[in-house]
């Protein structure tokens, strides 16, 4: 009972974000300047008559009032139908399905990369506050914090695929092969240059704040005594550092998943890679209701699990950190 | 066992953005400590007790500006023999129960003391066993984190750290305070016993009534300087003995001599007063 109170608290607490989160973009899309059908239709526009234009709005419901709309796509989200998304012309959660595959490809290996990397570099140049290859560490952890991804993601694409020719300038297999015939070799060939780009990206905010909390140790009592005990600094940030420092950085590895999907989403139009980001773009532009906010809430539940790991996550690092707490 | 001759220490002190002075925090400092000994710094808050612990450690910060020699067993200790001899023979028990790493279990971190005081891992984790065993802590308190321990048993996990390095030199750092009579007098017991071991501790403390009982000798300190050196049992009476005055008025000024402050000069009460 102990166990089951809080974990139901935190889902009912899920719950009550994901419903905010998708009356926010249900608003947003409702506010939106873009109107379904036209965008449906696309140069085609000119071609229909406005009776056909009535017929597909009827077909689409759209000639029912917002509210309306809404709670039919609530009703149906309850017994498990995503919608329809008609610009794939598919079943949302079946391109949701799809367009996830690859993304988290992209996105996990991106993500385990930076956080790993990002808290080596980080305890390594916190330990050795001043020293080289501090100095180093820090100036590349703070020239790739104030880059912003696209440019870096332009930069890699014109210098890699263009002028070396090592890397495919796009997408997630040679175009025209058809989703089976590309082998694992090619599809890691294509993923390349966007996990390594987004990797950097994401190395530095890590490093940057596993080093604050480094040097704020290394100057704390708790260090000071373990010199007077006869520990060198490499003892002192192998034994408490790394404790100290993994909670920063588990917080914002966690956190960051957010901001990974968003940098992912620019990056995955820089490399014209079929994910879940394109995806995303694509139903914003033309207004696909049913995959934007399909995608809003998979995105929200993601990034919602992933904090609830990092508080339960706390509990096992820090023993004042009672789990389960509020 | 250790001398310290005439030991000076200048911190640096910034009185405007671009203006660098130097602060004296210690002066002409001299001491003798014999194996065997329990020897008491006593002083108010600020006569450098705590830098004079840290310029014996070697952990004083890098601008420090240090003059006067210092010697280990005869031998002058430098930098670099600071550095070696840190944890193996010269031990700190720090003033701050801070000094615990809030995220580790008190054993292990008596088995990371042992271990940098030069012992196998597993020889290491046995000694700590014992040497909190020692300090009468319980398996509990063992296991237990800094956080959950009370003020008592954290100060005893701090003496079983200085405790299990086997150092000769033991330095410690105001241990009793904030402690009730019993635990005061349990953590002072403990460091008169390293000392009838042989080894030498010196007693950084800024209450004088409760070191007398443990200390063999006193040092009265003041703005950095020595006032006076003397046996433990010159304090008594009126402290006819004591050559100094600052330190014969601290001995009266002591709530079991009825808050004295006739033997006091004028201009002592004035600094008191202030």
């Amino acid at each position: 009972m102990r166990l089951i109170a809080p974990f139901a608290k935190r889902l009912a607490r899920l719950a009550l974000v994901l419903i905010c989160v998708a009356l926010v973009s249900y608003g947003l899309m409702m506010a939106s300047p873009i109107d379904p059908v036209d965008a449906y239709l696309g140069p085609q526009m000119a071609q229909v008559s406005p009776e056909q234009r009535t017929l597909i709005a009827q077909r689409w419901g759209f000639d029912e009032s917002a509210a309306v709309q809404f709670g039919h796509w609530l009703r149906q989200l309850v017994s498990g139908d995503l919608g329809w998304s008609h610009v794939y012309n598919q079943p949302v959660s079946e391109v949701i399905g799809q367009r996830f595959q690859r993304s988290i490809a992209l996105l996990g290996s991106a993500w385990l990369i930076s956080a790993l990397v990002g808290f080596s570099l980080g305890v390594v140049a916190g330990a050795k506050e001043g020293s080289k290859l501090d100095k180093i560490i820090s100036t590349y952890a703070f020239m790739t914090a104030s880059t912003p991804a696209f440019w870096l993601a332009i930069i890699a694409v014109l210098l890699f695929s263009v002028t070396l020719g090592w890397t495919p300038t796009c997408c997630a297999g040679p175009a025209g092969a058809l989703n089976h015939e590309v082998s694992l070799a090619t599809r890691l060939h294509h993923l390349l240059l966007p996990l390594a780009t987004l990797a950097l990206l994401g190395i530095a905010n890590i490093t940057l704040h596993t080093r604050t909390r480094m040097l704020e140790l290394m100057r704390s009592d708790v260090a000071t005594h373990a010199f007077a005990q006869g520990a060198s600094r490499t003892d002192v940030a192998w034994r408490h550092g790394l404790r100290h420092a993994s909670l920063p950085a588990i917080t914002l590895a966690f956190a960051s998943l957010g901001e990974l999907f968003g940098g992912s989403i620019l990056i995955e139009q820089v490399f014209a890679y079929p994910g879940l980001g394109q995806a995303t773009v694509a139903a914003g532009l033309r207004s696909d209701v049913p995959l934007l906010l399909g995608i809003a809430l998979f995105t929200a539940l993601f990034v919602s699990v992933g904090n609830m790991i990092a508080d339960s996550l706390y509990g096992v690092i820090d023993p004042r950190i009672q789990p389960g707490g509020l | 066992m250790l001398t310290i001759d005439q030991l000076s220490l200048q911190l640096p002190l910034y009185t405007s953005w671009w203006k660098r002075d130097w602060a004296t925090c210690l002066d002409k400092f001299s001491l003798t400590v014999s194996p065997g000994e329990v020897h008491a710094v006593v002083g108010a808050s600020g006569a450098g007790k705590s830098l004079l612990a840290y310029a014996i450690m070697g952990l004083l910060p890098a601008p420090a500006r240090l003059n006067g020699q210092l010697y280990y067993q005869e031998k002058p200790l430098n930098a670099s023999r600071q550095r070696q001899l840190r944890g193996q023979e010269l031990a700190l028990i720090p003033q701050s129960l801070s000094a615990l790493d809030p995220l580790v279990r008190t054993q292990r971190q008596v088995a990371w003391a042992a271990q940098r005081a030069g012992q196998a891992s597993a020889h290491a984790w046995h000694a700590s066993q014992q040497a909190l065993d020692h300090y009468q802590l319980d398996a509990r308190a063992q296991q237990a984190y800094a956080h959950e321990l009370s003020g008592g048993m954290a100060r005893r996990v701090l003496t079983a750290m200085a405790h299990v390095s086997q150092a000769k030199l033991v330095i410690a750092d105001e241990p009793s305070v904030g402690l009730d009579p019993h635990q005061r007098q349990r953590v002072l017991n403990a460091l008169r016993e390293l000392a009838d071991q042989g080894k030498s501790v010196i007693l950084i403390t800024h209450d004088l009534r409760h070191a007398l009982p443990i200390a063999d000798r006193v040092t009265i300190m003041r703005d950095g300087k020595r006032v006076e050196t003397a046996p433990a049992c010159a304090f008594q009476g009126s402290g006819a003995s004591l050559t100094n005055a600052y330190s014969q008025a601290l001995w009266l000024a002591l709530p079991d001599n009825a808050f004295a402050t006739a033997g006091m000069s004028r201009r002592e009460q004035e600094v008191n007063v202030a």
